[in-house]
């Protein structure tokens, strides 16, 4: 029986990228001593709820959680390890940008209990850097991949490809610099246009643009071989670990196991509820205040939901979904037989596995093979 | 009642834009039809569209009362007649209401096809033709040039053709003085039994069917008992009038005069345009020559876009069939396209303007598919059978003879266009009958297959000779021809609303268009989709629309699923409202795209 996985939300960044969609916000000055203590009670509230199983994970996401302050950071550990117990391999996860200033706390993170660091490397080239907002450049990005890989017992890094522009030729090079590092656990995520961001607004004015499938597809094959290559294949659409080096906070999402979220805009599954936070920081900080909980909503998940959605996150695993996790009903037998045919999906009876061409066209398949 | 010596009817003969309507208007100034405040432009064009094209749909009179430089006052009746072969039929019954005609002529762009068309009709009508040079105001005007033109051309005196100006108000005394003195007044018999011609009618919200009239003999009044010689009906006249142009109503219609009547007719459909009206206690012994049942030439199918609209569609298209007898319609259920309707038309134009009005008075969306002509099938058991639709085409086996409809087209174009358009009319099967040249203009006389020319001909005429062409035709009979039915298939299905009938040479040429055209218009979908064109079981044209590559979406964490979900909703909800065929889904974009007509 597989733990529960918690997840926990920090809203704040120095500066916000232009093509970051997640619930970040820049705010002058965060009273730490309020924030510390809110999502303590926040993870109370939630806990209470789901006692008895340990924590197999804990992953901080943001914002950006490397700006928290290490105390904050032990202080929540400690209060899940209260709540919850820990499965003796707990991953404890935080994401942290690969600056100069934050690469500096990454001893006092690791002494409050982080194992495993995310970093948002993002490119190898100062020019892409420049162009997606970070504030790094790539010379001290990868000095704090080399802290990091130092400190942290397991370290993965995020890359962006696709970028405009990009040939396959000059992302196989960036790629196999990467490859070298020795790092166990890449994130690789083509640059997706999502709406309301900087680059939204550049794209509607028609100045920016997502690769062309064709490219887009190439890039994502080559992607592939790399990786595979280097012994780090992927286990999903964007991320290849060696083998044991898998995320397995981020496994049990794409499983469809229950999670706890906490912290502004963060959502969880327990059982057949969805459960959402306020988003905004403020609302969700006076939300603690007056229900003790940031809790905007629990909404019932129908079966169909249920298998809805554990079909769109276990199909994104290259080891794919176990057939008799679903209503029979949910799934399209004919269109299933179709696909396979035509080489999208493996012909297996037991599990729905999507072949390496599945995979990139994971969207209009699931919309084939999902029943109405 | 006018005394007949002093009545004249006339009509007025110009191509679009010569500027008929302007000098109908001037006409009823100048003899004080509306007051300066009532004119508003153009005002015997009633409908939208009419004064949009410049064209004239529904004929209209006006009554004018004009006194001349002999000191006495005659009443001219003013036809307005619908200006389009399309109602070739329809402007025969407004001019056989008439002794003559205005032809008015633009001093700069000269005689048109379509002008000489509605001239000879005239002639053929024993009318005097009284021709105005218009527009010679301006910059361009060479009036003396058009002058030759029209002897030459037309064949008539134009010595003293009036040159005139509706714009300026020049010539337009001179127009009304050469209409008293040279178009003849009408004959009748005011005692023989009544005999009027319905020339056109339409529908009134507040006075019902309205019906236009020339009297022949006798006299129309109000509570008359009349009688609809070809249609068989009775009515009591309630309303007896003319328009000047506003509504006046009158006490009686004498012989040679031109008015309206109503007689609590509820449906335009009950008034046939070209019958006869005489009175039930005294008819007449024979009804008036030249009748003719309306018959449809082109057809075509009307979907709504979105499929809840189709009781709106049923609805509008009854109304409008109030008004317009001359359209013809009949349920039709395609696998594609839904619920619609078939229906037929006077010609292309006539087609379009209901098209238009359906989209516009009634505001609804439209799928117009590709317009089909009426073959003549003559079957291997010896039935014959008339095909209004490619759909229900039967087996090749069962078919011993196919003949399509011929027209004879009459083109005018400018020497320097000539050679495309020989061409055109060459590539769509034509005869060449006779070639013309006058100065600096030619004249073509082509024998077409009207299939030919529904596709996209006029189109394309207007844009190779970029927009100087005028066009013509008149139905010629049906002939034999070698025509094969397309189908369309995709993922080896067949696609119902895009099959057609079409010539067994033209066929691999049309399968290739639509199949390049499908091609760009279908979404790829996960697998390779062949798109073929198709005769029978053989394949003569065929595009390949390429397997999707790409489709993912790269980040998808815990707190992504229900945003995701959404978006895979929305996804199988745009599917949903696409058609399927072999698994494919095509959205209704792609058949209006596909089937919008003259693109090609």
């Amino acid at each position: 029986m597989a733990g529960l996985a918690l997840y926990i939300h920090w809203p704040f960044c120095v500066s916000k990228c232009p093509y970051c969609d997640f619930n970040s916000h820049v705010r002058d000055s965060v009273d730490q001593d309020m924030w510390r203590a809110a999502l303590i009670a926040d993870m109370a509230h939630d806990a209470a709820l789901t006692g008895g199983t340990p924590l197999s994970s804990i992953f901080f996401g943001g914002g950006t959680p490397s700006l928290m302050p290490p105390e904050t950071v032990a202080a929540l550990i400690e209060a899940a390890e209260h709540h919850w117990g820990f499965a003796e391999d707990i991953e404890i996860t935080l994401e942290a940008n690969p600056s100069s200033v934050e690469s500096a706390r990454f001893a006092d993170l690791a002494g409050a209990g982080i194992n495993r660091v995310s970093l948002g490397l993002q490119s190898l080239d100062d020019e892409a850097l420049k162009f997606l907002g970070r504030a790094h450049d790539v010379r001290e990005g990868l000095a704090a991949l080399d802290i990091a890989q130092k400190v942290f017992a397991r370290t993965s890094f995020d890359l962006i490809y696709a970028l405009p522009g990009q040939s396959a030729d000059a992302w196989q090079t960036e790629l196999e610099r990467a490859l070298g590092f020795g790092t166990g656990h890449l994130s690789l995520y083509q640059l997706t246009i999502e709406p309301g961001t900087r680059f939204a607004t550049l794209a509607a004015r028609g100045e920016l643009g997502e690769a062309e499938p064709d490219h887009g597809a190439q890039l994502y094959e080559l992607t592939q071989a790399c990786t595979a290559t280097a012994g780090l294949p992927a286990y999903e659409i964007s991320n290849h670990a060696r083998p044991g080096e898998e995320s397995r906070h981020n496994l049990s999402y794409w499983r469809y196991q229950n999670y706890a979220g906490i912290g502004p805009g963060a959502h969880g599954r327990r059982g057949d509820l969805a459960t959402t936070r306020h988003k905004k920081p403020e609302n969700w900080l006076s939300a603690v205040d007056r229900n003790g909980h940031g809790l905007q909503s629990e909404d019932p998940l129908s079966a169909y939901d249920q298998g809805a959605e554990r079909l769109m996150m276990g199909l994104r695993l290259t080891e794919g979904v176990s057939r008799d996790r679903f209503p029979a009903a949910l799934l399209d037998r004919s269109a299933i037989e179709r696909l396979t045919a035509h080489g999208l999906l493996y012909p297996d009876t037991d599990r729905l596995v999507a072949t390496p061409q599945g995979l990139l066209v994971l969207n209009s398949l699931l919309a084939e093979i999902l029943v109405d | 009642m006018t005394e007949l010596s002093h009545i004249r009817n006339f009509s007025i003969i110009a191509h679009i834009d010569h500027g008929k309507s302007t000098l109908a208007d001037r006409l009823i100034q100048q003899t004080g039809g509306l007051t300066e405040r009532e004119m508003s432009e153009q005002v015997l064009d009633n409908m939208d569209i009419e004064k949009e094209r410049g064209i004239t749909i529904k004929a209209q009179t006006v009554r004018l009362n004009y006194t001349a430089r002999d000191g006495e006052t005659y009443e001219l009746s003013l036809m307005d007649t619908p200006g389009h072969v399309d109602f070739a039929y329809e402007v025969s019954r407004s001019l056989a209401a008439c002794e003559g005609a205005l032809l008015v002529v633009d001093a700069a762009q000269g005689v048109e096809a379509q002008t000489l068309a509605n001239v000879y009709q005239s002639i053929e009508h024993d009318h005097e033709i009284v021709p105005v040079i218009n527009k010679i105001d301006l910059p361009a005007a060479e009036p003396e040039q058009v002058r030759a033109e029209i002897e030459e051309v037309i064949g008539i005196p134009a010595d003293e053709a009036v040159l005139a100006s509706a714009k300026t108000g020049e010539g337009i005394e001179e127009i009304l003085e050469q209409i008293v003195q040279k178009i003849p007044p009408p004959t009748g018999d005011r005692d023989a039994p009544l005999k009027a011609m319905l020339v056109d009618s339409w529908y009134d919200p507040y006075l019902g069917v309205v019906i236009l009239v020339r009297v022949i003999d006798g006299v129309l009044k109000k509570g008359l008992n009349i009688k609809f010689m070809q249609n068989g009906t009775q009515h009591l006249v309630d309303r007896v009038g003319c328009m000047r142009p506003k509504i006046e109503q009158l006490e009686e219609l004498g012989p040679g005069e031109i008015g309206f009547i109503t007689a609590q007719i509820k449906e335009v459909a009950d008034t046939a345009v070209g019958d006869t009206i005489t009175t039930v206690k005294n008819p007449a012994p024979e009804a008036l020559p030249g009748y003719k049942e309306v018959q449809s030439v082109v057809f075509c199918g009307l979907f709504p876009v979105d499929a809840a609209d189709f009781d709106k569609l049923r609805e509008s298209i009854h109304k409008l069939r109030l008004n317009d007898a001359s359209f013809t319609f009949e349920m039709e259920s395609s696998a594609a396209l839904g619920q619609g309707f078939r229906a037929g038309f006077l010609g292309l134009l006539h087609l379009e303007i209901i098209q238009e009005r359906l989209t516009r008075e009634y505001d609804l969306d439209l799928i117009t598919t590709a317009p089909s002509v009426v073959y003549k099938l003559s079957m291997t058991d010896g039935t014959e059978m008339e095909l209004h639709n490619p759909a229900d085409m039967p087996d090749v086996v069962k078919i011993a003879k196919i003949e399509e409809p011929w027209i004879k087209a009459t083109v005018y174009v400018p020497d320097d266009y000539l050679g495309p358009i020989l061409k055109l009319c060459q590539d769509r099967r034509g005869i060449q009958k006779q070639l013309t040249y006058v100065g600096g203009r030619a004249q073509l006389v082509y024998e077409l297959p009207l299939n030919e020319v529904v596709f996209d001909f006029y189109d394309r005429l207007k844009s190779i000779s970029r927009g100087y062409a005028s066009f013509d035709y008149e139905a010629i009979g049906h002939r034999e021809g070698d025509l094969v039915k397309m189908n369309i298939l995709v993922n080896a299905e067949p696609v119902d609303a895009l099959s057609m009938i079409v010539h067994r040479a033209a066929a691999e040429t049309r399968g290739r268009h639509m199949c390049e055209r499908l091609k760009d218009l279908i979404p790829r979908h996960l697998f390779k989709i062949p798109v073929q064109a198709a005769i029978g079981g053989k394949v003569i044209a065929r595009e390949t629309i390429g397997a999707m590559r790409k489709d993912v979406t790269a980040k998808c964490y815990g707190g992504d699923i229900s945003r995701k979900k959404k978006l895979l909703e929305k996804q199988k909800k745009g599917k949903a409202k696409m058609r399927e065929y072999g698994n494919v889904s095509i959205p209704q974009e792609a058949f209006i795209a596909a089937l919008k007509m003259g693109e090609e």
